[in-house]
């Protein structure tokens, strides 16, 4: 029974807490053991990426304190496991240090690429009776490699659309563009917020047409841009992140006469 | 200390390290039927392929393309064929082949990957008659066909001072709003003659 | 002459490019469109993957022996009779390039489609010494009566719309007025430039490729232009930057394979020239330019953006680019890569560019040279920050958000406080102009408790 340290990105703290216990039941589910260190509160990527070094360094220390003790460590956001994964060698130059964190490095796991890699999960009981359209956030597809880009040649797969097309019920809609930024993007949303806010109605426009109830993805970052957007035109969809529907959480009654 | 010095000793100067020159063999693509990849190909960009059968004189065949109806300049090299009306000789500059209607060339070898026809300035006086005339037709020996780029470079030799090029359809542009225009500033139009025996059965 | 050189605010210039809605998409969708084309191509080759490995470590060996290869390439290139000369920054390269035209008593001189020159502002040097340039790449030389810069390194004029191109060229050329059919419009340019063609006394192209082995070097085009300009008048000037060399003639099969597919979605461009030494009776000059490339060398994190082959894929693909348009970049080359070489050559003015990125690493996962473009524009942030060229704001908004995201129970309350007063807050006090999340999008609607909170709860009921 492994030793699960979830870590949870501080925007689904402070603003989806049940994307977190989501994570949790899953994890619970399949036989883990699961903690919550709370000591933990960000990984440093915001900081990271406006270029701040040493803004985000005293956070990735922070984490490598943390998490160091767990057998693995899980979390809901790819972008986040890919801060860890990809872009936290710089802070652990050489000696003990980096062995420590050379050793965490692999134990750090996205939660789709966890229950797909880890615990062998092929397929997820329950039912979710509801068009499902997948946003690929961009870091745990490119970076973490939880499905094939579209760049790229080599066979296809996703192992987060893997785990959904196994829900009973579900229909998974095809998109113009499968795999193009939302423009969430960090701080970027904000910097550039006149083209950041164009790619998120650009997504959101290519789900109407390929008929999406529910929007999700493995980064709730990216569906709180979406949803933001969603929210102030009254848009007819939902956001949910991949947790909450392979934990089972119900979705939008009022959109399951229309479905199948 | 001259630019030239100064900059090979300012590349010098970075310590980088040596990294091996890969070698060019690998996985490449084979057609079991290049013929028809390369004319899909050629079609694709704008050109046309015609391949000889075996009863018709290449004369007959090239006289009969379309491009040849309202020509009034031809220019043919090619060292068996009667056909044309001027000899490249006859022009003292490349401006005054700025009246060539048809302009028809030898290749040496064709692509298959992706409708290429190699060809040179060899023999050839004013090498910009492949971009001046308003139409040019390659006539390329029909076993003279290969699958992919790599093998076009394992015969090419560069060791003497020339000009040769790949040229794959017609002259083009998609510079206004990404709308294909042929005939850009080249031809106008763009024939590949396969010409000879054919290939002696499948590729292998 | 000196010039006062004005930060390029990306943001400001992308602000003003969304306004007009219909035609940002239109730009996106004309770029989309070629990323499609690409897309279908390399799909339909199993071997892409090896020959972007192969591409990359060719360059990669290249660049660490580039010395040794530049001298092979001069020595081979001069064995065929060409004149190879040497240029330190784009000031010495205008300056050969002015000397040899001067020698030949040029007025005229055809230029084909070269971002070297346009990197060097080659064309207002030679106007200001009496020197008639005519860009014939037909994107080109539509800019050039524009007046403008392009926007795309292969695509220049794909900003502009037909309409525009019809009011153009019935002010210049005289066609009829609200012409807008590419054909005619074509047409017309192929007719006035042919005149340009027949008359000019030198032709200035680009270098796709230069080969080090055998001292030539290739051009590629699909109209056919560079070969015309280097095949009427005599005297043939080709402009590389130092980059553009490969060791063997062979490599060419891995570089050619790549580039059209990567470019415009074709399997090869419509002409690939090789050049090996001057036409018989005329000249061939190869000017090999520095302008800051053995700099880039030695940094390990910008090494591989020198591995450029300028296809311009990363920016037919970033959704950023395709958005904003290539002048909101402020620069020759736009877009991810230009993101790169442009702070490089000056990090005040590009400050913002690194920044012009939602980090997606599409650009990476396109590159046919494999460059990790969103890597380095992420180390060109870091850079950025550390050379006190990040904005006062945003330095001061993330030492304070390390300073509490460092303290957990000060990150604590500041979340509680934050969603109560979220809670709170009437609409039009959250939602006002300091708001740049709010402006187009809604907050997500704050929870009562944080995941924290209610995980203590379920620890100690």
């Amino acid at each position: 029974m492994p030793r699960v340290g979830l870590f949870v990105p501080c925007y689904i703290d402070q603003f989806y807490p049940d994307v977190g216990w989501a994570t949790v039941e899953l994890l619970e589910r399949f036989g883990c053991e699961v903690e919550f260190p709370e000591a933990q509160t960000c990984c440093g990527q915001p900081m990271a990426n406006t270029g701040c070094v040493a803004e985000a360094r005293p956070l990735a220390n922070r984490f490598v304190d943390i998490f160091s003790e767990y057998d693995h460590v899980v979390c809901p956001s790819g972008s986040c496991t890919a801060m860890v994964r990809h872009h936290y060698e710089e802070y652990f130059a050489e000696g003990a240090e980096h062995v420590r964190f050379e050793r965490l490095r692999q134990r750090v796991f996205e939660l789709s690429e966890y229950l797909v890699d880890v615990l062998g999960v092929q397929a997820i009981q329950g039912r979710f009776p509801y068009r499902v359209g997948l946003h690929q956030s961009c870091h745990g597809l490119r970076e973490l490699r939880l499905g094939s880009s579209s760049e790229v040649v080599g066979p296809a797969f996703s192992k987060t659309r893997q785990l959904l097309a196994s829900l009973d019920g579900i229909e998974l809609v095809t998109l113009n563009r499968p795999d193009e930024c939302c423009g969430f993007g960090g701080t970027f949303a904000v910097n550039e917020e006149a083209v950041s806010c164009m790619m998120g109605l650009d997504r959101l426009h290519d789900h109407e047409q390929a008929g999406t109830q529910v929007l999700t993805a493995n980064d709730m970052s990216c569906l709180m841009h979406l949803q933001g957007l969603i929210l102030r035109r009254r848009k007819p969809m939902r956001v949910m992140h991949l947790a909450e529907i392979l934990a089972g959480r119900p979705g939008p009654a009022e959109m399951t006469a229309t479905s199948r | 200390m001259t630019s030239r010095t100064e900059i090979l000793s300012r590349i010098r100067r970075q310590p980088l390290e040596q990294s091996p020159l890969p070698a060019l063999d690998g996985p490449w693509i084979s057609f079991a039927d290049r013929e028809t990849q390369f004319t899909q190909v050629v079609t694709g960009v704008g050109g046309k392929v015609r391949v000889r059968e075996p009863r018709l004189a290449l004369a007959e065949l090239l006289l009969a393309l379309p491009c040849m109806e309202n020509a009034a300049q031809i220019v043919c090299t090619l060292p068996d064929v009667r056909l044309g009306n001027a000899s490249l000789d006859d022009f003292p500059t490349p401006q005054s082949l700025a009246a060539v209607d048809v302009a028809i060339l030898p290749g040496e070898f064709a692509v298959a990957e992706n409708g290429a026809v190699w060809v040179t300035d060899r023999g050839l006086r004013h090498r910009a008659i492949y971009f001046i005339t308003q139409h040019l037709v390659l006539v390329v020996p029909r076993h003279e066909m290969i699958d992919h780029m790599h093998q076009a470079y394992e015969r090419l030799r560069f060791d003497k001072p020339g000009y040769g090029l790949f040229i794959s359809g017609p002259s083009k542009t998609a510079d206004i709003e990404q709308s294909l225009v042929i005939g850009a500033h080249g031809p106008r139009s763009l024939t590949v003659v396969l010409d000879g025996a054919p290939p002696g059965g499948a590729a292998s | 002459m000196a010039t006062i050189e004005l930060p390029v605010i990306h943001s400001k210039a992308a602000d003003a490019f969304t306004k007009n809605d219909a035609r940002a998409h239109w730009h996106d969708q004309a770029l989309w469109f070629i990323r499609v084309k690409r897309d279908r191509l390399v799909h339909a080759l199993p071997e892409w993957e090896t020959l972007r490995e192969r591409a990359s470590a060719i360059k990669q060996h290249m660049i660490s022996r580039l010395a040794d290869y530049l001298e092979q390439f001069e020595r081979e290139a001069t064995r065929h009779g060409a004149v190879v000369h040497w240029a330190a920054d784009a000031a010495e390269h205008n300056q050969i390039v002015l000397g040899i035209l001067h020698r030949h008593r040029v007025q005229r001189v055809a230029k084909s489609k070269s971002m070297l020159t346009e990197e060097c502002h080659l064309n207002p040097f030679l106007e200001r010494h009496g020197i008639e340039v005519v860009d014939t790449d037909l994107g080109e030389w539509i800019v050039q009566l524009r007046g403008e810069p392009p926007s795309h390194i292969v695509l220049p004029a794909i900003h502009i719309k037909k309409e525009e191109v019809g009011e153009l060229f019935h002010e210049k050329l005289g066609t009829r007025a609200g012409a807008t059919d590419p054909n005619y419009l074509a047409g017309a340019a192929r007719d006035r430039l042919r005149d340009v063609f027949l008359d000019c006394q030198a032709g200035i192209t680009g270098v796709n490729f230069a080969i080090a082995e055998t001292g030539g070097f290739v051009v590629c085009t699909n109209e056919g232009n560079a070969d015309l300009g280097a095949s009427l008048p005599k005297v043939h000037i080709a402009c590389m930057g130092l980059e553009k060399l490969i060791p063997r003639a062979a490599d060419l099969g891995v570089f050619l394979r790549l580039l059209g597919r990567s470019a415009t979605g074709q399997p090869i461009t419509a002409y690939s020239s090789h050049f090996h030494g001057p036409m018989p009776g005329g000249e061939l000059h190869i000017i090999l330019v520095d302008n800051g490339r053995s700099q880039i060398l030695g940094s390990d994190d910008y090494r591989r953006s020198l591995h450029c082959i300028r296809c311009g894929a990363c920016m037919n693909t970033c959704p950023v680019y395709r958005r904003s348009g290539g002048h909101s970049y402020g620069a020759t080359v736009p877009g991810p890569i230009g993101s790169i070489l442009n702070p490089a050559r000056d990090p005040g003015k590009y400050s913002t560019l690194p920044y012009a990125c939602s980090l997606c690493a599409s650009c990476t996962d396109v590159c046919p040279v494999k460059i990790n473009l969103h890597e380095q524009l992420l180390t060109w942030r870091r850079d950025i920050a550390a050379g006190g060229h990040l904005a006062w704001s945003k330095r001061t908004a993330m030492k304070i958000g390390s300073y509490v995201l460092n303290r957990p129970k000060l990150y604590g309350l500041a979340g509680r406080v934050g969603r109560a007063t979220l809670r709170w807050l009437p609409r039009f006090l959250v939602y006002g102009p300091w708001n740049a999340w709010g402006k187009q999008r809604d907050l997500p609607p704050p929870p009562r408790r944080s995941f924290r909170e209610e995980f203590r709860q379920r620890k100690s009921p």
